[in-house]
This record gives C-alpha cells, structure tokens and sequence, in this order.
C-alpha cells in the first residue's frame, strides 16, 4: 500500500515512442485504470512499473521511494499477468506461497498468509492442486491470490479478465474491485475494454500512441472529454465539424450555426452524445440548437432506439430515444427536428482523427 | 517436438468412437516399422541363447551358458567399465557446456548465432571416423607443439566423447526452452526472485525433461560409439564396442549376442527409470 508516481515516463524503441511523457499520481488505495487502443502503451508503462521494461526517461516513485533503477525483484509490486503465468511444477499452495518464500517468511507464518490468500479468493480448498488441473477462472484467482499474499505496494493487472468468458467476467471484475477496497490496496489496471474499465476504476487514464490524452473519473471523461479521440473513444459521440464563428458558435461544414458552451477559433469539432439529442416532430423548445432533418436510419435496440438524422449533406448527429412507444418514433424519410443543449465538448479539429 | 509447458497428454482414444480407415493405416504403417526395427533385436536375443558355438539353423538346443561367458570375460568387463566411465564423464562435461551454450542460443541474438548454432550439429553430421582422425591429428599437433600427449590417454577418449554428447543435449535443451514460456521468469521475478533464483526454481524445473533427456541420449550415443573410439582408445584400454569387435576377429560364437542383449537391456533399463521422471516422449 503507497502512492505511486511516474514522472515523464518514456520509453524508445528506436525512433518508436512507446511511452511518452506518462505523468501519473496514484493515491494510496486507488484503482487507477490504464484505457486505450491497442497498441497505445498500457502495457509498456505497466512493466515499466513492475521493472521489466527500462524507461528512456522519467522515474517512477512507490511510497516515496524512486524505483527507476531497480531489478523488478526489489520492487514489491504484485502483477498478474494476462496468461496467469502459473508454475506448472508447483500445486497452488506452493505457487501463492512463492513471494512470501522469497521474503523469507517463516514457514507457519507463510503457511497462516497463503491460507488467508486463498482464502480471498475462495480457493482454499484447491491449495494442494496443479495449475493444470484448474479451469481458466479458478487459475486468474490463484494468480491473483500469489500476486496479493506478500502484500505488494502496488497491484498491477494487465488485462487480467480478457481470457475469461462474458459471464466469468462480469463475476470477477466484481470481485477484484471489492477485494482491491477491502485490502485499500493501490491498484493500476490496464485494459481495453471501456466498460470493465468504467465499473471497476476510481479514476481512469485513457491513453494514445504512448501519451495520456486525459485523467479523470467516468464522469470527467464522459462530460467533458478533453479531445476528439477521448470524447470518441470514452462512450458513443457523433460528431459535427467546421469552423468556430465568433464567441461560442461554430458554423459546420454544412452551413449550420450552432452554440456551444466553449470559446476557440478555427477548425472543431463538436462531439454530441445521442441521449443529449431530443427529437420531436416540433422545433425542440427549450433548448440552445434545434434543427429540422430528414431521419436517415432508425436503428431499434430494444429498450432504446438509435435514430441517425441528416441535416445537410454534411451534417448528420444521432439521437438516442427511449421505446416509450413505438408506434409514435419516426420512420426513416420523415422530416424532425433536434436539438440539444450549448455543449462544451467543442475541440480543435484532430488531424489524425477522422471527422 | 515439444517443450516441458505442454500440460495436457494425449490420451488413448475415447472408447465408442469408431476408427476411421485413415487410422487404421497410421496403425497398420507404425505395426511394420516398429516390427522393422524389433527383427534384428528379436534375433540377436534368440541367437543370443542357441547351445552350438557356430551359429548356424536350426538351434539345435538351448543354454545360458553365452551370458556366463559374456559376464565372465575380463576383457568384457574392464571395457564395459571404461565405456561408462567414458560415458558417464563425457555427459557430465558436456552439460556444463550444452546448458549455457543452449541458453546463449535460445535467448540472446548474437552476430554468428546461426554459424554456432550450426556447428554444434557438426558432430551429427560428420561421419564418426572422420571426426575421429581429425581428433586423432589434432592431438598429435598438441602433443608435438605443446609436449601435452593426450593421445591414447582417458583424457583424449573423454574429450573426443564430449562431442559427440553436446550437440544431442543442445538440441534437447534448445527443444525445451523454445516451449519454455517466459512470463514464468517475469513472474518468479515481480515475485522477489532474483536471476540466479529465478534460473534454479523456475527455468530450470522447466527444461529439466530437456536436460535430462539430452543427457540420456547423449550418453548413449557415447556409450555405442565405435568409429571415434578406434583412433582414442589406448592400449589394454578398450571401450566395449571395440571389445567386441576385437573378440570378433577370432571368434563368433553367440557370446556376442548375450553381450549384446546385456547392452540393449542395460539402456533400456535405463530409458525406462528416466521416463519415470521426465515423459521422455513430451521431449524428443
Ligand atoms: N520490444 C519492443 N520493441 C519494439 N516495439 C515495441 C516493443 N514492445 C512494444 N513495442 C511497441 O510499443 C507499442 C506499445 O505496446 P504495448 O504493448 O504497450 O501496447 P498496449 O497498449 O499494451 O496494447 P494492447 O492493448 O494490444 O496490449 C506497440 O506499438 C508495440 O508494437
Ligand atoms: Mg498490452
């Protein structure tokens, strides 16, 4: 248990950043979430913690102490990796008890804390098994279980849940999270999937050809993302772009005026999210924007409905609508109206974001 | 071939499921060549306990008296003791060589890596008693230049061994870290485990199928070798194979056969009790 700072984290391959510039502050007892595509550095920066991956540049602090320089087995941090990396040769019991081993904890005490390991996670009953002989989930609690029982300053999971099947998942990511508060552990996770990133994290850290984009928690992230990628990649946008006209309008590609809640100038992008979107057969009152289009594609989810709306051959937006009743949602071709609030989800244009 | 990270073992095939004609013929092919292979051994043994002194058909009785000789022969023992000494030497250097040469091959990319890695098959490839005189005239050079003799000596026959157990015991313990998964390391290590820790409690319980049947293999190979132990040997110092050669210029009674048998039994034996540690077929 102790904080955790990187400090201008780098990591090179060549002329390649892998890593570049990762400053992050974990708080003591934090569940800190890497997010990002493929490829973006979660898993550099994560081994660069854990000291399997020498940074370029930048240091990383745990409890205080700067680590840059040291072999990964004087770190104490805990890491489960993606695969378990279980000891084939070893029963469970002996796999858990490996850490404590290393420390030279004495044996009735090692045996007492692999017991309440186990215990954790619900396995105790296994101890005297080979990882063979466990299915995949029981092997993730067990990896989980020896990363916990020498108590490391850090938890660091890599992927933890992504060989585990849907409803396996959903479990675990339960029980990883209640376990991470119960012990006050400070955890970094690393995934791809946005909604386990989401329902598990205190804070998120959503990152990008090696460099964090944004922190904040889901609501930070969600409301007012600080980028086109972010306000992409975090939850569902669709998205208008053009040019800033003047204090707080932007004029889009398709000619329309539209407020926002931000000031800036030259090329932007607005990000839209479909339940912000209120459609009627009525100008929307009450609202900052409201335009009449024609509905291009209506999309039934069941309880919510997609309806995609054109407003000029340039401007599309996507409204999402509760199935109150069906019968009363437009068919595709009718002309409505939309509109949605001045939003502050207005950004410089991206260049290597598609519009 | 695969490495020790394999868990699951093929078992038999389920009963209820019917063969297809494919499966038959897979059996039927590995009946003949198992059946190709047992002839000459089912023979020797059979020839091995005829009661007349020249072989010849049909037996015209049967006897153990050829093991008694076979046993009793000094020449016999005294060679058979200097080929596992031989043997036993050979693989043991041959380990401290073959383990961190396979480790620098396996892991480190190197300039030369593929030469080196090609020249430890040479032994393989290169017919025994051309192996065999080039040591022979190697060690004559070191005996002329340096005043060192080795030749003749145990020490010549050990070094000469040594080749021919090192490239078996590389490609094995090759074969096994290539199936060796890494992430074990990393993890031994995040768990407090330093390199040397991490080699003894993780790597190497992972290889050691590898390891030990690389030893197997290569003292075997040492242990029948005939080609280069003729230009090694010493005087009134013989390795079995060439004991047996020896007693066959004058003389071909069915002692051979016995002491053939012992020979076959004897690594046989030994096969066995290694596979009872290590599944020898998850590695070769
Ligand atoms: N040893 C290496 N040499 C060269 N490039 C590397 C090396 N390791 C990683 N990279 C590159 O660094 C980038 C980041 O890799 P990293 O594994 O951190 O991605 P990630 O965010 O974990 O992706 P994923 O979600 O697919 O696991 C990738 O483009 C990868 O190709
Ligand atoms: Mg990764």
């Amino acid at each position: 248990m102790a904080r955790l700072e990187l400090d201008r984290l780098s990591k090179r391959y060549g002329d390649f950043h892998a890593a570049r510039d990762v400053s992050l502050d974990v708080a003591e007892g934090e569940f800190l979430v890497l997010l990002g595509p493929s490829g973006c550095g979660k898993t550099t920066t994560l081994r660069m913690i854990a000291g399997f991956v020498e940074p370029t540049a930048g240091t990383v602090k745990i409890g205080g102490r700067d680590v840059t320089t040291l072999p990964p087995w004087k770190r104490n941090t805990g890491l489960v990796f993606q695969n378990y990396a279980l000891f084939p040769h070893l029963t469970v019991g002996q796999n858990v008890a490996f850490g404590l081993e290393m420390r030279k904890v004495a044996k009735a005490e090692a045996d007492a804390k692999v017991l309440d390991a186990l215990k954790l996670v619900q396995l105790d009953h296994l101890i005297d098994r080979l990882p063979r002989q466990l299915s995949g989930g029981q092997q993730q609690r067990v990896a989980l279980a020896r990363a916990l029982a020498f108590r490391p300053d850090v938890l660091l999971l890599d992927e933890p849940l992504s060989n585990l099947d849907a409803k396996l998942r959903h479990d675990v990511r339960v029980e990883i999270r209640s376990l991470q508060q119960r012990l006050g552990i400070t955890t970094v996770m690393v995934t791809h999937d946005q909604e386990e990133a989401l329902t598990m994290a205190d804070r998120l850290v959503v990152m990008r050809d090696g460099a964090v984009r944004q922190i904040g928690s889901q609501k930070d992230l969600y409301e007012r993302p600080a980028d086109h990628f972010v306000a992409d990649f975090v939850g569902r946008s669709s998205f208008l772009s053009g040019t800033m006209a003047g204090d707080a309008e932007m004029k889009t590609a398709g000619g329309l005026t539209v407020r926002c809640a931000k000031s800036l100038s030259g090329p932007a992008v607005m990000a839209l999210r479909p339940e912000r979107v209120y459609v009627g057969r009525e100008p929307i009152s009450g609202q900052d924007n409201t335009f009449p289009g024609e509905v291009e594609f209506v999309s039934y989810l069941g309880s919510l409905i997609d309806i995609h709306v054109r407003l000029s051959p340039q401007d599309r937006v996507i409204a999402q609508v509760p199935n109150h009743d069906s019968a009363a949602l437009p068919a595709v071709g009718d002309t409505v109206h939309v509109g949605w609030a001045a939003t502050p989800a207005v950004f410089p244009a991206d260049s290597d974001m598609r519009a | 071939m695969t490495g020790a990270a394999v868990t699951h073992t093929g078992k038999a095939a389920r009963p209820g499921f019917r063969l297809r004609p494919g499966r038959w013929a897979l059996k039927a092919a590995a009946l003949v060549a198992f059946i190709y292979i047992l002839t000459p051994l089912i023979f020797i043994t059979w020839l091995s306990f005829y009661s007349q002194e020249i072989p010849s058909y049909p037996p015209q009785g049967y006897t153990l008296r050829w093991y008694g000789q076979a046993i009793g022969n000094q020449r016999f023992i005294d060679a058979f003791v200097i080929s596992a000494q031989v043997g036993i030497l050979a693989t043991l250097i041959g380990l401290v060589i073959a383990l961190p040469a396979s480790l620098g091959l396996a892991r480190l990319r190197f300039f030369g890596r593929g030469a080196v890695n090609n020249l430890l098959l040479m032994p393989l490839i290169v017919p025994g008693i051309v192996l065999g005189f080039a040591i022979y005239v190697m060690l004559v050079e070191v005996a002329i230049r340096f005043e060192w003799n080795m030749l003749n000596s145990f020490g010549g026959l050990v070094f000469g061994h040594v080749l021919l157990v090192v490239p078996w015991m590389v490609r094995l313990i090759m074969a096994s870290l290539a199936g060796f998964d890494r992430t074990l390391e990393e993890a031994a290590m995040n768990l407090g485990a330093n390199r040397l820790t991490t080699f003894r409690r993780v790597t190497m319980p992972g290889i050691l199928p590898g390891i030990v049947a690389g030893s197997m293999f290569g003292f075997v190979a040492s242990f029948g070798n005939l080609e280069l132990s003729l230009f090694l040997v010493g005087p009134g110092r013989t390795t079995l194979p060439i004991a047996i050669l020896q007693y066959l210029q004058w003389k071909i009674d069915p002692t051979i056969a016995a002491i053939s048998v012992l020979q076959i039994i004897i690594i046989a034996v030994a096969m066995l009790i290694t596979d009872r540690f290590v599944k020898l077929s998850r590695v070769v």
